[in-house]
């Protein structure tokens, strides 16, 4: 069992290539950065226009019917041109929760970021919480209908360029139950929320979120209340295995950047490619890569299944995936030789992205740790893989 | 993949474990339990052997013109997975898997219409003469000459490392016709019966305790012409071809999730420190935990090499010597952790536990009896079928063009 993409899907990824490559340069990217700004509104709206934002979402939900497959595509082309743009915050991760969302909600957002117009971050993660989905501070207290929330959320990618937060916060229950979770969405521009903008090392912008009493009103809620959790780990796995595919994306860049790199590179009188030591390490390096496929593809074909099945196979991605973009990402540097140290060639920016992904929703020890105990709850399936 | 597809699957697999249900009968099992070495023991196998050929499974990925059983991919995994978990004897593959299919592809009709049923059988058991003394990784610089005399070559010299040489009849071997040009182009590909006068083995005992190993002396061995596969000095095309199934046929990811197993079941009977399981002990879990992905990402790439799905021409190349080289070394440590697992009974020497005729009982549990001879076996797996030094050589030209 393994993914074919359609002619169709094929087609489609194409055309997302052929886009990224004519107008998203790793030049202009490193300009946008260096004017403060953590997007291109000009990308985004062709993306927009393209298909590309309404690709992975239902007909329903004024989308073209495709899902998951069309999720990995896009990634993975996003990761090998380093693109900035929050595809994975508002089309995946927003798209996700609006599934469960109220249906006029649901309808009326999904046709804003299918436009364009509507951008989403997911404020998910606390200062004490690291990597547990349930280790929640945040408090969301009913009032008068409406709900009324106070915490803080860190590391929000992409709140500065947002329309839109998803927001997950304590209705019940005590710190990292799994029980009483509720998941919110609000405007960015309500009263009461302060928020600290920086930058990430890999150029992506984020944010701390304060929440003062900021009032929501009942419709923000998603999903059922106190029962947000099973939302959440769906939603997150599917965010997974999309960054599993970005990381593909720019672990093929950094392989075959090094492997052009050592065979200009002259030293000893003749390209370092031919030391046996460095063809080694590249094999190495691609057999990352390899694998690092062979896994997206396991975890996007997982996300239609259930529960414990799901997670298993995402976190077995994440953690093969995660191993590979730091062997990749550092070999990468080190093949390059001083060059490869400072900010003049592709190879830094896209092991610096490399690194982000690495951790990102989930360490290598994290998602080990949940395989391992997910694996000793069940008996052994019949069938590994 | 349709749910039919699924439920076809599931027809099949109960197909399979009816008849390991009935046909790996409780001595048979007993008898597979103890075996230790890289192939079961010639008794076992001759028994097995035909039990598969009678059900006509002994070679089912053969064209079905010649004897294969037509499954999916999906099916071939099933019985092998099945097989690997129900620890079915490991049955010799050098002739079904290596040699005839070298037969089909470059073979005279009459050689096909000779060799594969008797193959198949098992009337002819094989084994492979490719490394010399002074040949190893570098195979292309063998020196077994043969001249030709009149319908015969005479062939002087000598094979190593010759697997089962002392329990085949056949032997598939490498010679050289001509000295003239680069190496590659002056090998040719013959088969011999082993009772050819000239021909002597001797025993090769490897550290595991086990004999699986041999040296085979070529004196003035007569080999008819008509033993020639393929063309005369144009071996090495053979050659590959063979050394490409080979690689396929030794990674064996199927036995790999059966290893997962094996070593996952010691852990559960065996105490932690804090005596609680040693499975449920937090270093170890790990450990397992990560070999466990590790087969994973080696079974979806297999996946994906039978999809051709994303693989560009130059990787899909060197894909086979990919998980040959992934499988091999995370077979290894799968047998690491295994011994680890066993604690202070890990290092016992467990010789005269093991073999049919075995004179006594297991030292420490029963299901510690094969772990440290398959340790010491498999650190032969990253050498042979070429080592995993040479596996790079030849993905970094493949696939990398360096």
């Amino acid at each position: 069992m393994s993914i074919i993409l359609t002619e169709e899907q094929s087609m489609f990824r194409e055309m997302v290539a052929k886009y990224l490559a004519d107008n998203c340069s790793l030049e202009t990217r490193q300009k946008t950065i260096a004017s403060g700004s953590v997007w291109r509104p000009k990308v985004w709206r062709d993306f927009a226009e393209l298909g590309i934002l309404g690709a992975g979402f239902p007909e329903e939900l004024g989308g073209f019917g495709g899902g998951t497959i069309e999720h990995m595509i896009v990634m993975e082309q996003l990761g090998g041109a380093l693109a900035l743009e929050p595809y994975l915050e508002t089309a995946v991760i927003g798209g996700g929760f609006l599934r469960h969302a109220d249906k006029a909600l649901a309808s009326e957002l999904c046709n804003g970021i299918s436009s364009g117009d509507a951008r989403i971050a997911f404020a998910y993660a606390e200062p004490r919480g690291r990597y547990n989905l349930a280790a929640i501070e945040t408090k969301a207290r009913s009032q008068g209908g409406d709900f009324i929330l106070d915490g803080h959320k860190a590391v929000v990618i992409g709140a500065s360029c947002a329309t839109h937060l998803i927001v997950t916060a304590r209705t019940s229950g005590y710190d990292r139950d799994q029980d009483g979770i509720s998941v919110f969405l609000a405007p960015i521009d309500l009263p009461g929320l302060r928020r600290r903008d920086y930058s990430m090392v890999d150029g992506h912008g984020a944010s701390d979120l304060y929440f003062d009493q900021v009032r929501v009103p009942q419709a923000a809620l998603i999903g059922p209340l106190d029962q947000g959790f099973p939302i959440v780990q769906q939603v997150v796995d599917s965010a997974i295995a999309a960054i599993c595919a970005e990381a593909v994306g720019v672990m093929r860049r950094l392989l075959d950047d090094t492997v052009a790199y050592t065979k200009q590179r002259k030293q000893f009188g003749q390209p370092i490619a031919n030391f046996q030591v460095l063809k080694h390490r590249m094999v190495d390096m691609l057999i990352n890569v390899e694998e690092a496929i062979s896994m997206t593809h396991m975890a996007t074909l997982a996300l239609a299944k259930s529960g414990a099945e799901r997670s298993r196979a995402v976190s077995a991605a994440k953690v093969h995936v995660g191993k590979a973009c730091r062997f990749v990402g550092q070999n990468a540097v080190q093949l390059h030789g001083a060059i490869g140290t400072t900010d003049e060639l592709a190879v830094s920016h896209y092991f610096k992205r490399a690194t982000v992904l690495e951790n990102m929703f989930g360490s290598v020890d994290h998602h080990l740790t949940r395989f391992a105990s997910i694996m000793s709850a069940a008996s052994l399936p019949k069938e590994i893989a | 993949m349709s749910l039919d597809d699924v439920a076809q699957d599931g027809t099949f697999r109960a197909e399979v474990r009816r008849f390991l249900d009935e046909k790996f009968d409780p001595e048979l099992r007993a008898m597979a339990a103890r075996q230790g070495g890289l192939f079961a023991e010639p008794e076992l196998v001759n028994r097995w052997w035909k039990i598969l050929y009678d059900k006509g499974w002994i070679t089912p990925a053969w064209p079905v013109e010649y004897g294969g059983t037509g499954w999916t991919p999906s099916q071939h995994r099933i019985f092998l997975v099945e097989c690997a978990e129900a620890g079915t004897p490991i049955l010799p593959g050098l002739g079904t898997k290596l040699c005839g299919p070298a037969i089909m592809r470059f073979g005279t009709p009459e050689q096909k219409e000779y060799f594969l049923p008797r193959l198949r059988s098992g009337e002819h058991t094989w084994c492979q003469g490719y490394s010399e003394p002074g040949a190893g990784s570098d195979l292309a610089s063998l020196q077994t000459r043969a001249i030709r005399d009149g319908d015969d070559y005479i062939v002087n010299g000598s094979k190593i490392w010759t697997t089962n040489a002392h329990h085949a009849n056949w032997i598939f071997l490498l010679v050289r016709t001509s000295t003239e040009g680069k190496p590659q182009t002056g090998i040719s590909f013959l088969v011999a019966p082993l009772n050819l006068p000239g021909i002597t083995v001797k025993p090769i005992k490897s550290m595991s305790g086990e004999h699986e190993l041999n040296q085979v002396f070529f004196d003035n061995v007569r080999i008819p012409v008509a033993n020639l596969i393929g063309r005369e000095n144009d071996g090495w095309t053979v050659a590959k071809a063979v050394l490409e199934d080979e690689r396929g046929a030794v990674s064996q990811s199927q036995r790999l999730e059966a290893a997962v197993l094996q070593t996952r079941n010691v852990s559960l009977y065996e105490t932690a420190d804090d005596g609680g399981s040693l499975a449920e002990d937090s270093a170890f879990k790990l450990k397992l935990a990560e070999l466990q992905i590790d087969v994973m990402a080696i079974q979806w790439t297999d996946n994906r090499m039978a999809a051709e799905s994303g693989i560009s021409p130059s990787v899909a190349q060197a894909l086979p010597n990919m998980q040959k080289l992934r499988a091999s070394e995370t077979r290894q440590r799968l047998n690491e952790l295994r011994v680890e697992a066993l604690g202070v009974y890990g290092a016992v020497d467990q010789r005269k536990g093991l073999g049919i005729e075995a004179s006594e009982p297991p030292i420490g549990p029963d299901y510690g009896l094969t772990a440290m001879v398959e340790y010491l076996e498999s650190r032969a797996r990253t050498i042979f079928a070429g080592a995993s030094e040479i596996q790079r050589n030849i993905i970094a030209r493949a696939a990398l063009g360096l």
